[in-house]
């Protein structure tokens, strides 16, 4: 009762690293109010996959193995999560802000009547005072995420409704083990006590998955394009630059709505998370949903024409200027200084 | 088979892709009359699909269902534009303030209201809020199934019907049988342009509130042609609960709002001469930042 639960995602055995992510901020908030830390993993083939969660400090893995819970679809998964928080009540429930968790989420808060927040760029417990009920609430999940296309950042809090649920995106928040020796205990759910035959309604006929082709998340140089690049042609030069400086090329919201780059690419709060090493924007202004997704770069240097972009307040270099006039002469000087 | 009856679950946002200077008030809120209203885009690809079975299936309706002030009705009269038999525009002084689960429970006993359908048919996400919530809790709200992000839907058989998804990491193929809702990416194709004829039909299509001000000639105009009006629901209409719409039906609360501000960092300034960028190549060969 009252405990953190945390939605795992499985594919072929594997746990989700957003999952693991979420498990590691799910035991300092565990730590913090003095509860203990849930797992819930849901799929088939199941055996054994406690000792890839409790390294992560997971006090009980609940697990819900059947044949019919693999590929993933909405129904059985919303049953199973639905009524095992209507028995358990947790306080908080965490998904990752994948395909599924964004499926499922809000499914289960909609059956529960629990608010859900999505897209989290931080989770913080903290106090709220209700000045018009008179009421004071201790230890709510605050909230906190860009809205309304990256101009204010809000803390939303549920006080009265539980779970309190929210989604974060994977590289959001950092994956760190608490013990390689660290158990917990197993608890193996009855499946039939949780899906009814209806659940099955829907099924997947076909299925082609592919491995993330780009892999912007784990490259330690990023040269991102924003709208402000202007063409398919400067978004070329950009790729151009990261193929002889060793990155990978990264793109604003607007660079990818405007065609300019894939979605894969999309850096920031709808998009991936990214720490490189270096991270130079070129054309990008810099709202906070971009940002979000990469404010923790090592070193950035912003290249943009108007001197008063907000990305430059963050940035270790500014260069005012035309990228078609700049990234060429990058390209040429890197070339020259390198061995 | 007989035609499909569609819902088309829309909704009129803020065009927060251009959001300029004035968008902001000095207090650090929203000013939305700054901004220009839109229809959502991926209510658009929703819709495209929604026409789409409509060219293959004859005697296939397509209604339009949005919630939002009184002047979201144009894009009720957008829909039909391009297509939609017509619309409801769901309003009420009582939904200002709702959260999504709020506005998926007062969509939700609209659509009980409307009547039977075979297949809902919404946006994955307004990119006023980017949260993708309000389709799915529409429903579980109504006890069916759903297939999400869905960028084709490959037919429609015999009460089942088969949908090509667009997942982060592949694509998928799910079959499901009816009535569902289906959720559409902005990976579908665009919606058509207006068509000539529907434009003419139904330029004069308004809500009663639209038509307030207008003389008698107008309410003769649309006792002869009820196609022209746009209908309106509110609260009562649909028969929802007062306290499970607006704020008091919201779990969800905003506690603060903080305009963005940025960490400053002490940023260089450099000129696009080739002495500085060289340079500063220079300094990130030579400190490991490259290469």
């Amino acid at each position: 009762m009252n405990n953190i639960f945390v939605y795992c995602e499985v594919e072929n055995g594997i746990v989700a690293d957003v999952s693991l992510e979420l498990l590691t901020k799910g035991r300092k908030l565990a730590d913090q109010l003095n509860c203990q830390l849930e797992a819930l993993v849901i799929g088939s083939n199941l055996k054994g996959v406690e000792s890839q969660l409790f390294p992560y400090g997971v006090d009980r893995v609940n697990i819900a193995d059947d044949a019919r819970l693999e590929p993933y679809t909405t129904s059985p998964h919303t049953s199973i999560t639905v009524k095992l928080f209507q028995e358990e009540k947790p306080q908080i429930a965490l998904l990752g802000a994948t395909s599924i968790g964004r499926d499922l989420g809000p499914r289960v808060s909609s059956a529960l009547h629990s608010g859900l927040t999505a897209d989290c760029t931080s989770l913080e417990i903290g106090g709220h005072e209700d000045k018009k009920e008179g009421k004071i609430y201790e230890n709510l999940l605050y909230q906190i995420r860009p809205a309304f296309g990256g101009n204010i950042v809000a803390t939303i809090i549920n006080p009265d409704c539980r779970p309190q649920m929210a989604t974060v995106r994977e590289g959001v928040m950092k994956k760190e083990i608490v013990s390689e020796t660290f158990k917990g205990e197993v608890r193996e759910l009855n499946v039939n006590d949780y899906v009814s035959e209806a659940d099955f309604a829907v099924s997947v006929i076909e299925r082609h998955m592919e491995a993330s082709k780009v892999n912007i998340k784990n490259s330690s140089i990023i040269v991102a394009g924003g709208y402000g690049v202007g063409s398919r042609e400067n978004f070329a030069l950009l790729t151009q630059l990261a193929e002889v400086i060793g990155g990978e090329v990264g793109a604003s919201r607007a660079a990818v709505d405007a065609g300019y780059a894939d979605h894969d690419r999309q850096i920031g709060q709808t998009g991936v998370t990214v720490r490189p090493k270096l991270y130079i924007a070129c054309g990008i202004s810099g709202q906070v949903q971009h940002t979000a997704g990469m404010q923790e770069s090592s070193m950035i240097i912003s290249i943009n024409t108007d001197p008063q972009a907000p990305i430059n307040q963050i940035a270790d270099y500014v260069i005012n200027g035309d990228i078609a006039e700049i990234v060429p002469k990058m390209i040429k000087y890197y070339k020259k200084n390198s061995k | 088979m007989n035609g499909l009856k569609i819902v088309v679950l829309a909704k009129q946002v803020p065009d927060t892709r251009n959001v300029g200077k004035d968008a902001m008030k000095a207090d650090g809120t929203v000013n939305r009359a700054a901004l220009p209203a839109i229809f959502n885009p991926e209510d658009l690809n929703a819709l495209e699909q929604a026409l789409r079975l409509k060219d293959q299936y004859p005697g296939t309706t397509i209604t339009l269902l949005t919630m939002g002030p009184g002047r979201a009705a144009e894009i009720i009269r957008e829909s039909m534009f391009r297509g939609a038999d017509g619309g409801y525009l769901l309003t009420d002084r009582a939904f200002a303030g709702s959260d999504t689960l709020a506005t998926s429970y007062a969509l939700a006993c609209a659509i009980k209201s409307i009547g039977e359908f075979d297949l809902l048919i919404c946006g994955r996400q307004a990119i006023d809020g980017d949260t993708a919530q309000v389709g799915p809790q529409v429903a579980e709200k109504l006890g069916i199934p759903q297939i999400t992000y869905a960028e084709a839907i490959l037919s429609a058989n015999n009460g089942s019907i088969k949908v090509k998804r667009r997942l982060e990491r592949g694509v998928e193929v799910a079959e499901g049988k009816l009535p569902l809702l289906i959720t559409v990416n902005g990976s579908a194709p665009d919606c058509r342009p207006r068509n000539a004829k529907l434009t003419m039909k139904y330029k004069r299509a308004t809500s009663i509130s639209e038509r307030q001000n207008n003389s008698e000639d107008y309410i003769t105009l649309y006792n002869g042609r009820p196609y022209l009006n746009i209908p309106e629901l509110n609260l009562k209409d649909i028969q929802a609960n007062d306290a499970e719409v607006g704020l008091s039906g919201s779990p969800t609360k905003v506690k603060k709002i903080e305009n963005v501000v940025f960490q400053v960092k002490e940023s260089k300034i450099l000129s696009t001469s080739d002495e500085d960028i060289e340079g500063l190549m220079v300094e990130m060969i030579s400190n490991h930042t490259i290469g």
